[in-house]
């Protein structure tokens, strides 16, 4: 057996973006005595937090009331919102639904924030690792989370222990807080079992592209929020774009896909750049230059697909819960306030229980509540989800249902029984050309040697089932081309996995149609390196 | 035996670098900022010399801003005994790093001042030689194999023709190149001590050296963009294109 380091803290944080290091503040305000430690995959705090972001400042307000002393590197008062919906040719203005009104918000890098919280935290003494993953949880004999086990750096390909071996140290921890963000490994393993999902809706997602521009002088209007439902998606497929136009001649835009769509052929990423090449779009990026881009998922679920946020032990905070408000498009604001409170519970109960509770009569719950039916609206495409939307919007969300949610892998069609619609996708001229020219403006880095950390169960279903009924879809969803097919060398095809180029967006273990697909974090500090996203 | 090491922060490799817009620099801002590769190589063959005995002590020394302590952390994580910084917020060139380190060896009196072969940001490859030069001491540049025993060093040089073995008496300067070992990786409990451990903070201008910068820099350019390739189908077809292009006669 492997000799092992064991460290023991009051609380550990896995997860440093928004809530990880809301909790880790607050904590330490509460009770400086407290050891409290942050653990993150990505090589520096921030790299791999990927957001719009307009930001909601409330929330951050309470957290760091002085923040805009030194604000982020991206720190943009929005000033104006245009919502609009997009045909082939044409981009038509319509009215902003208030709940995308961004009056008084502002529009933000998240890695950065992140990065300025974190300087915040270790001020106040908290220990933040970035470099470090978290491999696996630990439990003691009746069950409960006692901490987390970080993953082992230096092992080879093959699984083997390397020269450079470093075992992973185990962390013992008095409560240990879930803060890994959209479809944690860790969570997701703790959320089945503990089955804390019993009684809710199945989890939904949405995957989300992003990029910055640096643009030719005098096209941006810095402060203008602007969002598009409508083309290059159909009518069937929920998502739309954002365009957030900052100082020095810069944007930050991006495009999200729900995950439940049916189309196997549907490729997100192609979405994204169809947009992006739109006569309204390639007006604003045409001479500009990309800067850096990225793509993550994100929880859609809402209110109905939370699951229960605590377990003997440890809790679930930030989109690791499931907090994100899918009408505003925005869950920086609700993963602080998640961090503060679950800090606020621990701090003075030394424990996760009741935090449950805690958390469903705080006013996070209720602003989740009031909304939980317009994103499942958009099952029965646009125009009926636009309708409803206005319905719950009139109505404060008090109408006496719940609309249902389904599971986005469950959702793929198989290609006998789907006829992929006319979509009037075009030539396109902007950069980048294909998904490995965007994974190079990621800043990708994973030591090639390591073992392959996107586990398929029984790649023999690949060129078999998968290939006949669905196509291969992984070869289309994922946003960094991880996966191929390849030929075999015997006239057949066989799955190849380019596990180097994976920026941790975990589309793929979502998405999959035959759930086979399990993401591991890789060795730490691998991944993407995102800058000013 | 002592040795005192260099420790540079320059942006990580993995990061694309940028211009600033208005050409008088890089984007640093938001960007990932690491030790010098080639300076981890020298930290780790700092610490396997004092783990087989040879050394006592392994002293890292940083120039640079207050930001540059974080480098020295990590340097001090990895096993280093202590740290200097020499602190000053404008860009030092080689010569007055050189000068700094001279300064240095006069007041720690290390036996090896081990540095990397050259820091990835400007890739100057000086300072080593020039502080041996400073200090009139010998030098072991571009080493991927270093022996200490019985006051002498034995080094295995990476030249334009090969591999060159030479021996030199200490106290000496090495520059380290990328084959001499594969540095470690950073344990938690030791980022941890790491903490604890001493880091001296000097200004600059307390060491009352004045170099005034030899070097002015004119402008930054981006490479030229690569033009698209051209697909030859003989080998003939490859002559013919390369004659059009004037390459070949």
């Amino acid at each position: 057996m492997t000799e092992r380091d064991v460290m023991e803290t009051d609380v550990l944080i896995v997860g440093g973006g928004p809530a990880g290091l809301a909790c880790a503040i607050r904590l330490k305000e509460k009770d400086p005595d407290l050891g409290v430690i942050v653990l993150e995959k990505a090589a520096e705090i921030g790299s791999h937090s990927l957001s719009g972001a307009v930001l909601q400042a409330d929330a951050l307000d309470e957290l760091v009331p002085d923040w805009r002393d030194n604000p982020p590197a991206v720190c943009v008062p929005a000033t104006r919102d245009e919502f609009s919906l997009m045909t082939r040719k044409k981009r038509i203005r319509m009215l902003t639904p208030p709940q995308m009104a961004n009056h008084g918000n502002v529009i933000i890098s998240l890695g950065s924030l992140c990065q300025k919280l974190a300087e915040r935290a270790e001020g106040l003494g908290v220990d933040v690792f970035p470099g470090f993953s978290g491999a696996e949880t630990l439990h003691s004999d009746d069950g409960s989370v006692i901490g987390v086990r970080a993953g082992d750096m230096g092992v080879e390909k093959n699984g083997e222990p390397g020269p450079n071996f470093a075992a992973g140290v185990d962390i013992h921890a008095g409560t240990t807080v879930l803060a890994e963000g959209c479809r944690g490994s860790l969570s997701k393993q703790l959320i089945a079992r503990f089955e804390l999902d019993k009684d809710s809706c199945p989890q939904t997602y949405a995957l989300g592209f992003k990029e910055l521009w640096q643009l030719p002088e005098g096209r941006s209007e810095p402060g203008l929020v602007q969002h598009t439902v409508g083309w290059p998606l159909d009518n069937s497929i929920y998502g739309g774009s954002f365009t957030y136009h900052l100082d020095n001649d810069r944007v930050y835009i991006g495009f999200v896909v729900a995950l439940d769509y049916e189309d196997p052929d549907f490729s997100p990423f192609e979405a994204f750049q169809q947009f992006k090449n739109h006569p309204a779009n390639k007006a604003l990026l045409e001479g500009g230059e990309i800067v850096s881009s990225g793509a993550r998922t994100l929880i859609e679920g809402g209110y109905q697909s939370l699951p229960k946020l605590e377990m003997p032990g440890a809790l679930l905070i930030g989109d690791a819960a499931g907090l994100l408000n899918v009408p505003k498009i925005k869950g920086i604001h609700m993963a602080l306030r998640a961090g503060m409170l679950a800090a606020d519970h621990v701090a003075q109960h030394k424990s996760s229980e009741g935090y449950d509770a805690a958390w469903r009569s705080s006013p996070s719950a209720r602003e989740l509540h009031k909304v939980r039916n317009i994103r499942p609206g958009f099952h029965r495409g646009l125009w009926m989800g636009m309708a409803n939307a206005a319905l719950e919007t009139i109505t404060f969300g008090k109408l006496p249902w719940t609309l249902k949610n389904r599971a986005d892998w469950s959702a793929l069609q198989k290609r006998a029984e789907y006829a992929t619609p006319e979509r009037h996708w075009g030539e396109r001229s902007l950069p980048p050309r294909d998904r490995l020219a965007s994974v190079y403006f990621a800043n990708n880095a994973h030591d090639e040697n390591q073992p392959v950390h996107l586990r398929v169960k029984d790649t023999t279903v690949c060129a078999t089932t998968c290939a006949e009924e669905y196509g291969n879809p992984c070869t289309r969803f994922c946003p960094a081309g991880v996966y191929e097919m390849v030929d075999d060398g015997e006239d057949g095809k066989r799955l190849q996995i380019n596990a180097a180029n994976c920026v941790h967006c975990k589309a793929c273990d979502i998405k999959d149609p035959y759930e086979i697909i399990t993401w591991v974090p890789p060795e730490g500090g691998s991944g993407p390196n995102y800058q000013t996203l | 035996m002592k040795i005192l090491v260099g420790v540079k922060r320059v942006i990580d490799y993995n990061v694309r670098v940028q211009l600033n817009r208005d050409s008088t620099g890089v984007v640093t801002d938001g960007v990932k900022m690491s030790v010098n590769p080639f300076d981890e190589i020298a930290i780790e063959e700092s610490l396997r010399l004092r783990e087989q005995g040879v050394a006592t002590e392994v002293i890292a020394v940083g120039i640079g801003g207050s930001e540059s302590q974080q480098q020295l952390r990590t340097a001090l994580a990895m096993g280093a005994d202590r740290a200097i910084l020499v602190e000053t917020d404008r860009p030092v060139q080689s010569l007055e790093a050189a000068r700094i380190f001279k300064q240095l060896v006069e007041k720690e009196e290390p036996a090896l001042v081990m540095l990397g072969k050259q820091a990835i940001d400007n890739d100057a490859s000086q300072t080593g030689q020039m502080l041996a030069a400073l200090l009139d001491r010998p030098q072991a540049t571009f080493t991927s194999n270093l022996t200490i025993a019985d006051g002498k060093g034995t080094a295995v040089r990476e030249v334009d023709a090969g591999l060159e073995t030479i021996e030199f008496d200490l106290p000496a300067v090495v520059t380290v190149d990328l084959r001499l070992n594969e540095p470690r990786f950073v344990k938690m409990p030791d980022i941890m001590k790491a903490k604890r451990k001493p880091l001296d903070v000097t200004p600059l201008a307390d060491l009352g050296i004045e170099t005034p910068p030899e070097l002015e820099v004119v402008a930054y350019e981006p490479p030229a963009e690569r033009q698209a390739g051209v697909m030859v189908d003989s080998v003939e077809a490859l002559v013919e294109a390369l004659k059009a292009k004037g390459v070949v006669q």
